[in-house]
């Protein structure tokens, strides 16, 4: 994967996501472990998901109006929590919190701990259907809001999410954008060795949605890809999967031996976190 | 008559003569006997009657509205009714994505279905965020002689685990009417055992009966046993407590159609009686459903009457003829009448 520049109109979300990764890395130092492979990786979709695209108040995470936001793959809460502290929807002193007793941002993402956080992920293959379950809820009560489903490749082998993908067709739910995180990681090993989900698109397609697949550390192309899914006339859900880099952003992570769960080594954690800042967008 | 699964399928069976034959009960096994009283798809019709007033009433169902007397709302409010096909993972997570929104779903399928082949959706999408869910399940227990692709032996025993999940076993088509109208109440998931199609009515017989959820029902008292029931066995006793009258015993019956939470201090009261044997008696496995959880309530609290069990064995179950089989495996009045004065000695 290419290095990629963004436009003088993106600079902020580049921000953002860099905002992100910096407040996931220092979860992980908290715990001194975490799935920040991934949250690193998923930092630029969260960006253009939460400062881009979405509708929400920060102040009032439940407000009707919002636009929903279920993260399928509970391990990526680390990622999510970034987001929702960036987006003030968690006061910011609550980082440390993470992963300790009585906290509200637990491991792995859970419904009934965390504001912002709509449901309960981790049995992976769930949001995609909960998201259909939503979308129908929300045409019912005539609601403008979208439901965003951001899921793992390795979701992909799950039997649900094409349960879900067929129903969501079927119901015609142009109100749900599906978000596949593509890092092609599992956690034994290579997701597209494990159980090929390729062609993913295709086979969204084949399912009767409007997919799109995009580089995921491309802001402007996610920004692009965003819009379009949300201006997409036709009466159908939409998926935009999102071909990510493991540990994004910190270049001696990068080049280490990925694997699902990336080791950090204890004395690395301050080194990740230098590097990281070494590579602020300006 | 009694079947066995243990015969060789190698070994071919002489067809019986045409006079002898009983046929197999499918999915159309009626519970009710000779003439008793029945109402026409109690749970569809109390639905109905229930979304007329409740506009957050939804209705979904996997392929199998007809056969749960859904099909009833599905034409009464057809914009409130989602057809989720043969997906019972999608259907049971699209009804928590409803509930989310505000609504209330009543989801139907067969109990088998709900119960082992959606079970972590249950869990994690519907009891975990206590979602205002209502399964309600057609063919629980031992209700079809199709076997064990369709006979849920052990819906109560894989509900009764989890957290915030609500069991309810109905006797008959007023308790089903009185439970579908209580579970709508209640905030929080629900598992409903359904009994539909042509449905036996036999509690409006009991002077003041009213199903109220999480309790216990004293129906008639006896000074020498006391059966405490769930479901369509409660209808067995009442039968069996009047032939045991017969014979000089006096069965006490208490309907206990809540399974969880389970009405411990009720339980508990007339377990107290002394000088009593404690049957219960449910349409499902011997392993963890009612009798085991009356069981390890009355040890809990120190209470230790003589105690047995009407139960479904450990066993995947015959095909056949329902009769034959609720015989063979000891749920019927004969078998309750039957086990009931050996255990009396």
């Amino acid at each position: 994967m290419t290095n990629t520049s963004t436009s003088d109109a993106n600079i902020s979300l580049a921000e953002r996501a860099w905002n992100i990764r910096h407040k996931s890395l220092r979860m992980g130092a908290v715990q001194k472990q975490g799935y920040v492979g991934q949250a690193l990786g998923v930092s630029d979709v969260l960006a253009v998901s939460y400062f881009h695209a979405m509708t929400f108040r920060p102040e009032d995470p439940e407000w009707e109006g919002r636009d929903r936001f279920l993260l399928s793959i509970g391990h990526y809460a680390i990622a999510l929590y970034a987001a929702l502290l960036e987006a003030g929807i968690l006061p910011e002193y609550e980082l440390e919190t993470y992963g300790t007793d009585n906290s509200r941002l637990p491991m792995s993402g859970m419904a009934s701990y965390t504001p912002g956080m709509e449901i309960t992920g981790g049995s992976l293959g769930h949001g995609l259907g909960i998201g259909v379950g939503m979308a129908l809820g929300l045409k019912r009560k005539q609601s403008e809001s979208f439901v965003y489903n951001l899921m793992s490749d390795g979701e992909l082998g799950e039997g649900s999410t094409w349960e879900a993908a067929m129903s969501a067709a079927h119901h015609k739910l142009d109100n749900l954008i599906c978000l596949v995180d593509f890092n092609d990681q599992q956690a034994d090993g290579k997701s597209t060795e494990m159980l090929s989900s390729e062609p993913v698109d295709a086979k969204f397609e084949a399912f009767g949605w409007y997919a799109q697949r995009v580089d995921g550390n491309d802001i402007d192309g996610l920004v692009a890809a965003f819009d379009n899914a949300r201006n997409y006339e036709g009466a159908k859900p939409r998926a935009i999967i999102c071909d990510t880099k493991m540990c994004k952003g910190v270049p001696f992570l990068e080049e280490r031996e990925i694997t699902h769960f990336v080791r950090v080594d204890e004395e690395e954690w301050d080194l990740a976190l230098k590097v990281l800042e070494e590579g602020k967008p300006s | 008559m009694s079947l066995s699964r243990r015969l060789s399928k190698w070994e071919p069976r002489k067809p019986v003569d045409a006079s002898e034959r009983q046929l197999t009960s499918a999915m159309i096994a009626s519970l009710s006997a000779e003439g008793m009283p029945t109402v026409s798809a109690p749970f569809g019709h109390k639905l109905v009657e229930l979304a007329k007033e409740r506009e957050d009433i939804v209705g979904l169902s996997a392929d199998l509205a007809k056969y749960t007397d859904l099909h009833v709302f599905a034409q009464a409010y057809p914009d409130r009714f989602y057809q989720m096909g043969m997906a019972e993972q999608v259907f049971v997570s699209a009804a928590a994505g409803l509930a989310k929104e505000g609504f209330t779903p009543f989801a139907t399928t067969y109990a088998v279905f709900a119960s082992r082949r959606a079970y972590d959706f249950i869990a994690m999408a519907i009891a975990e965020d206590n979602l205002n869910v209502k399964i309600c399940c057609a063919l629980p227990g031992l209700t079809t002689g199709y076997g064990p692709s369709h006979q849920a032996t052990e819906d109560l025993a894989i509900f009764r685990g989890l957290p915030n999940m609500t069991i309810v076993d109905p006797c008959d088509a007023l308790d089903t009417e009185q439970a579908v109208e209580a579970i709508a109440e209640h905030k929080g998931p629900v598992y409903m055992r359904l009994l539909r199609g042509k449905v036996p009515s036999v509690l409006h017989e009991i002077e003041d009966y009213r199903f109220e959820l999480g309790k216990a029902k004293l129906l008639r008292d006896g000074n020498d046993v006391l059966f405490i029931t769930s479901g369509f066995m409660t209808m067995r006793a009442l039968e069996a407590a009047d032939e045991l009258a017969k014979d000089g015993i006096k069965a006490g019956i208490l309907h206990t159609p809540t399974i969880k939470p389970l009405d411990v201090d009720t339980i508990l009261e007339h377990c107290r009686k002394p000088g009593r044997l404690v049957i219960t008696a449910e349409n499902h496995s011997i392993m963890g459903g009612l009798g085991e959880a009356v069981a390890s309530t009355l040890l809990r609290n120190s209470v230790t009457p003589a105690f047995r069990q009407i139960a479904l064995p450990d066993e995947f179950l015959d095909a056949g003829a329902l009769p034959v089989l609720h015989d063979q495996y000891g749920i019927s009045t004969e078998a309750m009448i039957r086990q009931t004065k050996a255990w009396l000695g």
